[in-house]
């Protein structure tokens, strides 16, 4: 499976072959990932799937049992934390509460034998980088998540890392700090310039802030990629149940013409798909997914009701920019969900109307399964 | 409600008059001016104190408690300190048990522990001396100090070292600049609980020391002269204010390890 592993040039962090197991079980099973220099890039995936060991793994906390890790170019393996270029933001800031912010912030250039001034002068600017101007005497004890965060933050970027490792830094926010720290993160890297390496389980942060996105599961990587390709093209089945949401439905393939795959399915009849969207070791069986805002419900005298598949609407719901179907099918098995934005043009339906909807054929993405 | 309350207060004022009544009678009688211990009071007099001045085999035994009380709680406080480090940061075969049979002594009787102490110094041919009472006192106070530290420890937090190996910081740097100041606090109440529970110690004491007695065993001695008791008392109204502040020490100390639990688990909870 490609997912971005094997030296290239301008990667900075390269991954080869990582495992690491506790107690006997492989936390990060075969992990091969490179991490380019100045990009923003996440991993993504349940808890327990072994983003943070990965993230331990290139702080130099873990000490892989085979696999390589490079940092720009040289291979690490053997070198502690302390003497590695990257830095880390820790899932609950891990700030030294007996230091105040200045001597949290300035705490790595102890050994950097700077003079005082200068020192002040370098704290000064990162906490002010970070938007906490004037906490350089606070207590801290007596600062908010938030301000952790930024302490946490600064602490960190003030030595200058060639890699920021952030361990779910969001997760212990509320809801509307979260999003405004998500795209001050985001910000504070374009201005920094300093590759990030930010841990989460939360899909939509993963989605909006980064580069690119690494999913893992079970200690595996499924798909290294943008997040568009992630959300549009996911490579395996369980990428695309993770990230948004995907109805499924189980095919069986009958032929292969030229690009495309044909499979049936007894309620939506002949599926055609790209066979570049269909993934995995090939078979007969094939799962084929599709988002739901890529069903369009359609009128009666649309001209394409011709080719459409009919079912039943049994709930529906009002999200505001988006109204949300789910369907059954005649036979009462499938239920199926069917999203719409365009509120004006787009049917109306009511519950227990029978409605007709269509898709795109490059909307499409199958998996076969074993 | 309000009568159950006022009840409870009752039962409070009267348990707190029952625990102290007998230590108020200490600095009453080391004031009067009388050498029988009996109402009603005769007069003020600092003569008791006084007499104290002159007591050279006092001073001596004063002397042997404060040796003993220092180098014990130091000992224990070592022993606890190295208990509480491995019990919280390394896993090993016999973790917990080990721990748990550090904490034996607390619930030994001290007479057993004296004895049985003196038997195998005997056996070992040792002589009794000071140092024997401070490894009699050791054994006693190691659990106290480990109980201690072992909170002290488990309360810092993993990440705080990491972060510090992370910002650059060697290993014995780390010690210096994080573990040391945040088990401070831990390490100040081990020693002056050691100190205190060794300076007031008698029953070990008295079966392990050698012709040096402590300062408790020489209060046991001056009991024999009935002339002695407004002195001894004096010294004891000495000896109860200096363990109230050691103790308030210990409980201020304490509780600074609690502010910084309480920090960690708030961080938690967030």
């Amino acid at each position: 499976m490609t997912n971005g592993g094997g030296i290239q040039e301008g990667n900075i962090v390269d991954l080869i072959s990582i495992q690491k197991t506790f107690d006997r079980i492989k936390a990060v099973n075969n992990v091969s990932i490179g991490i380019k220099e100045g990009e923003f890039f996440s991993l993504l995936g349940p808890s327990g799937c072994g983003k943070t060991t990965l993230l331990r793994v290139i702080a130099g906390f873990e000490v892989p049992e085979m696999g390589d890790v490079l940092i720009n170019d040289k291979v690490v393996n053997s070198v502690p934390p302390n003497k590695r270029p990257t830095n880390m933001v820790f899932q609950n800031y891990a700030i030294f509460p007996h230091l105040n912010v200045a001597e949290n912030v300035g705490y790595g250039l102890r050994n950097s034998k700077l003079d005082k001034n200068l020192l002040q002068k370098r704290v000064r600017e990162t906490l002010n980088l970070v938007g906490l101007d004037g906490f350089d005497n606070r207590s801290s004890t007596a600062l908010s998540g938030g301000q952790r965060q930024r302490v946490a933050l600064a602490r960190a970027l003030i030595l200058k890392p060639r890699v920021l490792l952030l361990d779910e830094p969001l997760s212990a926010l509320d809801k509307n700090l979260r999003e405004q720290m998500q795209f001050e993160l985001r910000q504070l890297q374009k201005s920094v310039g300093i590759t990030f390496v930010l841990v989460t389980h939360d899909q939509t942060e993963a989605l909006t802030m980064s580069d690119r996105v690494g999913v893992m599961f079970d200690g595996n990587v499924d798909q290294v990629a943008t997040p568009e390709e992630i959300y549009n093209k996911p490579r395996t089945k369980r990428v695309a149940s993770f990230i948004g949401s995907m109805n499924f439905f189980d095919a069986e393939v009958s032929a292969s013409q030229g690009n495309s795959i044909i499979a049936l399915n007894h309620n939506l009849g002949k599926i055609r798909l790209k066979k570049e969207s269909v993934f995995g070791m090939e078979g007969s069986k094939l799962s084929v997914g599709i988002r739901p805002e890529k069903f369009k419900l359609i009128s009666n005298d649309n001209k394409k009701a011709g080719r459409a598949v009919s079912a039943i609407v049994y709930e529906k719901s009002f999200l505001g920019q988006t109204k949300l179907f789910n369907l059954r099918f005649k036979d009462g098995e499938n239920v199926i969900t069917v999203s719409t934005s365009d509120l004006k043009n787009a049917p109306n339906p009511h519950i227990g109307d029978e409605v007709k909807f269509i898709w795109d054929e490059e909307d499409l993405v199958g998996f076969y399964e074993e | 409600m309000k009568q159950s309350s006022k009840y409870l207060k009752a039962c409070i004022v009267m348990f707190l008059i029952f625990l102290y009544a007998p230590a108020f009678l200490l600095p009453i009688f080391s004031f009067n001016d009388s050498k029988v211990i009996a109402f009603p009071l005769s007069g003020f007099s600092t003569v008791w104190f006084e007499q104290l001045l002159y007591e050279d085999t006092l001073h001596d035994a004063l002397r042997n408690s404060l040796f003993i009380a220092v180098s014990s709680s130091i000992l224990a406080t070592v022993f606890g300190t190295l208990v509480a480090r491995a019990s919280s940061r390394y896993q090993f075969f016999g973790q917990r048990a080990s721990v748990t049979f550090i904490l034996v002594p607390l619930i030994l009787p001290e007479i057993i522990l004296g004895v049985c102490l003196l038997t195998v110094l005997i056996q070992l041919g040792l002589n009794l001396n000071l140092w024997t009472v401070v490894l009699g006192h050791t054994l006693l106070i190691t659990p106290f100090s480990t109980l201690i530290m072992v909170s002290a420890f488990n309360n810092l937090d993993i990440s705080l070292e990491e972060a510090s190996l992370d910002l650059g910081m060697s290993a014995v740097q780390t010690f210096r600049l994080i573990i040391l100041p945040m088990v401070s606090p831990g390490l100040i109440s081990s020693l002056l609980i050691g100190f205190v529970i060794s300076l007031d110690e008698f029953i070990i004491a008295f079966f392990l020391t050698g012709v040096e007695p402590t300062l408790p065993v020489y209060i046991w001695a001056q009991f024999r002269f009935p002339a002695k008791l407004p002195s001894t008392m004096a010294l004891g109204t000495i000896l109860l204010i200096v363990s109230l502040i050691l103790v308030s020490l210990f409980e201020y100390f304490r509780r600074r390890i609690e502010l910084y639990n309480h920090y960690s688990m708030e961080l938690d909870k967030k």
